[in-house]
């Protein structure tokens, strides 16, 4: 059963493990020289959430997405830095730490969320107490 | 569950910190080492990180570190005429090694930091997955 109050969040929480993914890859390549930042838009996966058939039809595991886009519609973006580095890395830690913050914030709000309906949904099917 | 999967990115990153760390450490050590063969001399080191991709369409973003190996300094020793030192040459000279101790206190700042950067990244999505474990509860 496919309940909508929950597949809501359960997407943006999908997204947001995705972007944490995104994010700690950068971190993690603070030092690697020319390694390029990346990052997910939220407005560009709730475009793609909302028409579902952006991607392209996979009838085989062979079968490759349009360049950069995940399954669910986001596009991993390469991030413009503000200063250029000798090295070609284009991490920038502050940038990098507060967006892995709030991307935290985020998932646990959406984590908040997801929880208040099965809590809600719980007490319905208990019929109240 | 893609969150996982920060543990292996983070823990590539901090072995490829914690041999730097190492090879600031022998440098550090052996920084003012001298030699009257400059084929024998200690070399300052480096380690040099490349991208480890998940794979080849890389749709996913997720990127560990790779370690391409330790590479020694090509910086030019310093010649000392000391014709008293015991190592010295037939013409009374030694050899100084290249490292350099502002650079090498420099790198070590720069992994540890790096080091506790991942070590931040871990306990967030810990944190995180313990939470979502625990969600309905």
């Amino acid at each position: 059963m496919d309940i909508p109050a929950l597949s809501q969040y359960e997407q943006a929480l999908r997204f947001r493990a995705q972007r944490n993914q995104v994010l700690s890859s950068n971190i993690a390549n603070a030092d690697t020289p020319n390694y390029k930042a990346r990052d997910l838009d939220f407005a560009d996966a709730l475009k793609g959430a909302r028409q579902e058939s952006i991607g392209l039809t996979a009838t085989s595991d062979q079968h490759k997405q349009a360049w950069g886009t995940t399954r669910d519609g986001a596009h991993t973006m390469y991030r413009v830095p503000t200063q250029s580095t000798l090295d070609g890395n284009t991490v920038e830690m502050d940038v990098e730490q507060a967006a892995f913050a709030e991307n935290a914030i985020q998932y646990r709000a959406s984590l908040a969320f997801l929880d208040g309906q099965i809590r809600s949904l719980r007490y319905a099917l208990k019929g109240g107490d | 569950m893609s969150l996982f999967k920060v543990f292996d990115v983070a823990g590539s990153a901090m072995n490829a910190q914690s041999v730097r760390m190492n090879v600031t450490a022998s440098n550090l050590a052996n920084a003012g080492s001298v030699s009257g063969d400059p084929d024998k001399v200690y070399r300052a080191k480096q380690p040099v990180f490349s991208t480890l991709l998940a794979s080849h369409d890389d749709q996913s973003g997720l990127a560990g570190v790779r370690l391409e190996g330790v590479v020694e300094s090509a910086a030019p020793l310093q010649m000392r005429f000391q014709p008293d030192h015991p190592e010295a040459d037939a013409d009374g000279n030694v050899y100084v090694t290249n490292v350099s101790t502002v650079e090498e206190m420099v790198n070590m700042m720069s992994a540890s930091r790096s080091y506790k950067n991942n070590v931040e990244m871990i306990n967030t999505t810990k944190d995180l997955l313990l939470q979502t474990l625990s969600l309905g509860r």
